[in-house]
């Protein structure tokens, strides 16, 4: 296994909003989904109150988390954002405007019909929930629908997620690994996956609102 | 907001459905109302496993070699399960549902979907512990012969002791968890008398019917892998065949909410996802 991410090439200076309208343009979307690992819970904590209240898509959060502690995530997020928070629960139909975190102990799925599944399969890259399995799924369903962002992290979890994304047509949008309080999984995704974006959390920040607005 | 139409198939979706299709054609097993994120996962580690470039090509396979359906039917089904797995669940039985059964005369528990028996037994060292196990007929089945094959055997990782018996004691085990198995052979075999009273049996909850009234019925993170029309003929097949006021038990991050019998089960112990019958 390699640990040590090769230089990444990474915009510099950030881009400002109009770049980043520039590279949304033409695109519209209908889900969102992030993934994250050690240092995940304080980016989270730093970006998702840039979701607006009326915000229209649904987000889907997934950090690893220890397989035998229930995720207290949203109940955590609950009290900080202005749109609805759940736990995603199997069966249960994803309803847009809802952000939702993955529990602990079971892998998470998106099916064609938009509703969530569980599966305790053996955990992919040591995790369960793992943001492979997330983002796989998630892509097959939206297919060009799909934004994947992919934050901090010491693991090679997500990495083929962000790639099936980026084969069926999403947009994907990685942690500038500099930025990242662990560089691992941001430099992981970048090398298998070629993202649209990498920027700084600050910028992910500004990117998040503007992906419900649909320019042509 | 309006969703756009979903994405029309991908090859690989499509060879899916003609895959499980012809699984049903051919060898009457019924996997065409799972899950499929987690079926084609499987489907595609199949592929690796068995060398095949295509989804068509292990179908081709498959077809025409009952020993490579064999050896597909271990990944359609998902035997991943552990002994004693949610110790609350465990805990919850013996507080909440084993005052009941100790009113029968005789008991019959039914462990759906078994898989290879850590499931089945964690419960007969729990009757048994509370005194129940000689009076109890317990039906443990799956469609996956050689999960049923394993869990007659009862042999376990030994390297899986440890969680095992942490597990175990977490679960309000009573006596030392070392008691019920012998270490032999880099395995832990487990107390045939634990299982004397067990039948081990082919039954798919897919196609097949109820085939006894029971007391208990436990199905753990099986009907996770069914999709809502399967989940709703299990639910109906379970509340067919449990007793008046009869128990069920789910796994702890199952719900029953979805489905048309959600208002005949009335929940009994809400985290720990065990349920009763409701009276009518």
């Amino acid at each position: 296994m390699r640990f040590d991410p090769a230089p990444v090439p990474a915009q510099s200076p950030a881009p400002s909003d109009a770049v980043l309208r520039a590279a949304l343009r033409g695109r519209r979307f209908d889900a969102v989904v992030i993934g994250g690992s050690a240092g995940g819970v304080d980016a989270l904590v730093a970006l998702l109150p840039a979701i607006p209240a009326g915000f229209g898509l649904p987000v889907f959060c997934i950090l690893h988390l220890p397989g035998d502690r229930e995720s207290r995530l949203a109940e955590l997020f609950a009290e900080r954002l202005p749109v609805p928070v759940r736990e995603a629960t199997d069966k249960a139909e994803i309803v847009p405007g809802t952000v939702y975190f993955a529990g602990s102990g079971y892998h998470l799925s998106v099916e064609q019909d938009r509703t969530f599944s569980i599966s305790c399969e053996p955990p992919v890259h040591f995790a369960r929930p793992a943001i492979d399995v997330l983002m796989e799924s998630s892509a097959d369903v939206y297919g060009p629908g799909l934004v994947g962002i992919l934050l901090t992290g010491a693991n090679q979890d997500g990495a083929s997620g962000m790639a099936r994304i980026r084969a069926r047509g999403g947009f994907t949008v990685v942690q500038d690994p500099r930025d990242a309080q662990v560089a691992t999984m941001p430099g992981g995704a970048i090398r298998a996956s070629h993202p649209n974006l990498i920027l700084p959390l600050e910028r992910i920040h500004a990117l998040l609102p503007m992906l419900e607005t649909i320019e042509s | 907001m309006k969703n756009t139409p979903p994405t029309p198939p991908s090859d690989v979706d499509i060879e899916m459905r003609m895959l499980i299709e012809a699984v049903y054609l051919k060898y009457n097993y019924d996997f065409r109302d799972y899950t499929g994120a987690s079926q084609k996962r499987r489907v595609l580690a199949a592929l690796r496993t068995m060398e095949c470039a295509t989804v068509s090509e292990l179908q081709a396979r498959v077809m025409h070699d009952p020993a490579a359906f064999a050896q597909l039917l271990q990944f359609l089904t998902i035997p991943v399960t552990e002994m004693f797995r949610d110790p609350d669940y465990y805990l919850a039985v013996r507080r909440l549902v084993v005052p009941f059964l100790k009113t029968y005369p005789s008991l019959n528990v039914w462990v759906a979907g078994c898989s290879t028996g850590e499931e089945v037994y964690s419960l007969a060292i729990l009757l048994h512990e509370e005194g129940l196990l000689e009076r109890t007929q317990m039906y443990a089945t799956d469609i996956n012969p050689d999960s049923l094959e394993a869990a007659r055997r009862g042999v376990m990782p030994l390297d899986k002791m440890r969680l095992y018996t942490e597990n175990y004691q977490k679960a309000g085990g009573t006596r030392a968890f070392s008691d019920y198995y012998t270490a032999a052979y880099g395995g832990a075999l487990f107390d045939h008398a634990l299982v004397e009273h067990v039948t081990f049996a082919d039954h798919s909850l897919a196609t097949d019917a109820v085939f006894a009234e029971t007391h208990f019925i436990s199905c753990r993170n099986v009907m996770i892998y069914f999709n809502r029309r399967l989940q709703n003929r299990v639910l109906g097949l379970f509340h067919e065949s449990l007793c008046h006021r009869g128990f069920l038990g789910l796994g702890s991050k199952e719900s029953i909410d979805f489905s048309s019998y959600a208002q005949r089960f009335e929940p009994l112990a809400k985290r720990e996802r065990l349920f009763r019958k409701a009276g009518t």
